[in-house]
């Protein structure tokens, strides 16, 4: 056999062992999506929306889960993003950039790579017990909080960096203070930037269990939380509770909940890329 | 009246020495050009003259720069309003990303000023002044971003005549620009001389001896000769000046 034959052949070869891998994810993520739908799309209706979890499969629904995680993600929005924002404005405006500030770059970049079970058990100790929140949404919250400020963090200050320096001096040669100059031109011109950042953070959020397990969430809440400082529980703590049950009509209650889950954080997904491509159109500086 | 006087002004960027005893008067309502080779820190002291190196976190400044008698470096100098009396126009037009009128308004604004007449008319005049009005008046809620590289440095210069400085900072304003965009922006400085004290970085020789009354030319951070820009072109007293302007070097 030639060489140049035989090039051609791993060339060929290549391509195909290419093509496999990138189908791989594809094809088992489709076999997945379309077994969910098939079993629960059947169970989705306007009753499983508004009914309260039951012992009875055929009349059980997702109404505290849903609402659960509508509570945790409004409420972990509301900590995280002023905070996160804060502190990558901070970091990447006022901040001096010396050894101290790369210490803490790094240890912000690691942070997002802790396992969320740790982030749960620091929020148990800390927002649970410590500080007395209980087993709420607050606590929850809080803690889903501690785990994506690094993503939010991170986002912001590369949306930041990505502000050409022209604008923040147009801004202060005008004799606008810091503040105004961040205020009016950077946060403006970084916005697209940070809502990327912040939406893929909190779709993250909501599929975390693990963190909501150890802090104590529970699984079985007959009553819509009407205060932060309510129990929850949130979608797929009811998921992992129906699929681990032995009856099939709670296997297709689960796969339901999956649906709606999976529902929820395409939607969140195709928010922030729609975001990022039009924000990526209007810089044309 | 000299309103920028620079005592004996040392700058540093790191251990980098980048401005080495500067002594240099500027009179009221003439043009300055400062001119000579890349990095020689002509531009590094216009930005002394209003602080826009602050923000460099390893910058550092010595000596005394007195505008209006008063030292810009001292304590009680509120770094804003130093710009507003000293404003700048920068080498790259760069509006902001928002309508034309809101450009022009941008200083008022960050001022405080909330009444609408006195924007209004103040950013029409400004316009004027600038040379822009008629070109975009009937646009001036369109995007600063629509117009052309010569129009949106007119803009830029137009915006920061709207805070009423007394003195106007230009880092080569005309290098990013076409011929026919920098001889109106050329022009401009002509007028704008009666009303203002200008301060200009050029890379452009011709254009240094076009709108200019003084030149400061500098090297390796050194003032090396500041005189009549008649006299500096046409008889330079050092031997590094001639030879720069004669296009030997730089």
């Amino acid at each position: 056999m030639s060489r140049l034959r035989r090039n051609r052949i791993i060339d060929t070869g290549f391509r195909y062992v290419g093509i496999a891998a990138t189908f791989f994810g594809l094809v088992v993520l489709a076999v997945f999506i379309f077994n969910i739908l098939q079993q629960g799309l059947g169970r989705i209706d306007g009753d499983f929306l508004t009914s309260l979890p039951s012992r009875r499969a055929s009349r059980a629904g997702i109404l505290t889960a849903w609402t659960g995680t509508a509570w945790i993600l409004f409420l972990t929005a509301l900590i995280a993003i002023p905070l996160g924002v804060a502190a990558g404005i901070y970091l990447e405006e006022y901040g001096k950039k010396n050894r101290l500030a790369r210490i803490i770059e790094i240890n912000i970049a690691n942070l997002a790579g802790v396992p969320s079970i740790i982030y749960g058990l620091l929020g148990l100790e800390l927002f649970v017990r410590a500080m007395r929140m209980g087993s709420s949404l607050l606590a929850g919250a809080s803690t889903l909080s501690l785990l994506i400020l690094p993503i939010i963090i991170v986002a912001t200050r590369e949306a930041i960096k990505a502000v050409p320096n022209t604008l923040r001096e147009a801004s202060y040669g005008m004799g606008a203070t810091r503040w105004q100059t961040i205020w009016y031109q950077v946060l403006p011109a970084a916005s697209g930037g940070i809502l990327t950042g912040v939406i893929l953070a909190l779709s993250r959020a909501i599929g975390e269990t693990a963190p909501l397990i150890v802090i104590g969430a529970l699984a079985y809440v007959p009553f819509v939380a009407s205060s932060p400082m309510d129990e929850f529980t949130v979608l797929p703590m009811q998921i992992f509770n129906w699929i681990s049950r032995p009856q099939q009509a709670f296997l297709v209650n689960g796969a339901a909940a999956i649906i709606i889950l999976l529902a929820i954080t395409f939607c969140m997904n195709g928010i922030a890329v729609y975001l990022r491509n039009r924000w990526q159109k209007k810089i044309n500086w | 009246m000299k309103v920028i006087v620079a005592e004996d002004v040392n700058a540093y960027y790191g251990d980098n020495h980048v401005l080495k005893n500067i002594d240099l008067s500027i009179n009221e309502h003439t043009v300055t050009a400062l001119i000579g080779p890349s990095g020689c820190g002509k531009s590094t002291f216009l930005r002394t003259l209003n602080r826009m190196n602050d923000y460099i976190d390893s910058f550092r400044v010595e000596g005394k720069i007195r505008i209006d008698g008063k030292n810009i470096y001292g304590n009680k100098v509120r770094v804003e309003d130093l710009r507003q009396k000293v404003g700048m126009v920068f080498q790259k037009p760069n509006p902001f990303p928002k309508s034309i009128f809101e450009n022009v308004a941008y200083g008022l604004k960050v001022q405080g000023t909330k009444d609408k007449k006195f924007i209004t008319e103040r950013v029409e005049k400004s316009l004027h002044q600038a040379a822009l009005w008629n070109e975009v008046k009937d646009i001036l809620h369109k995007s600063a971003l629509s117009l052309s590289g010569g129009q949106q440095q007119r803009l830029c210069i137009a915006r920061t005549l709207a805070v009423k400085p007394s003195i106007v900072l230009m880092d080569e304003p005309a290098s990013a620009l076409d011929p026919i965009s920098t001889a109106k922006i050329e022009e401009l400085i002509m007028e704008l001389k009666e009303k203002y004290t200008i301060v200009i970085v050029t890379h452009n020789m011709q254009q240094a001896a076009r709108v200019s009354d003084r030149t400061a030319f500098f090297y390796l951070g050194e003032l090396v000769e500041y005189s009549k820009t008649a006299d500096m072109f046409t008889n330079p007293k050092n031997k590094r000046t001639e030879n720069y302007i004669t296009g030997r070097f730089g």
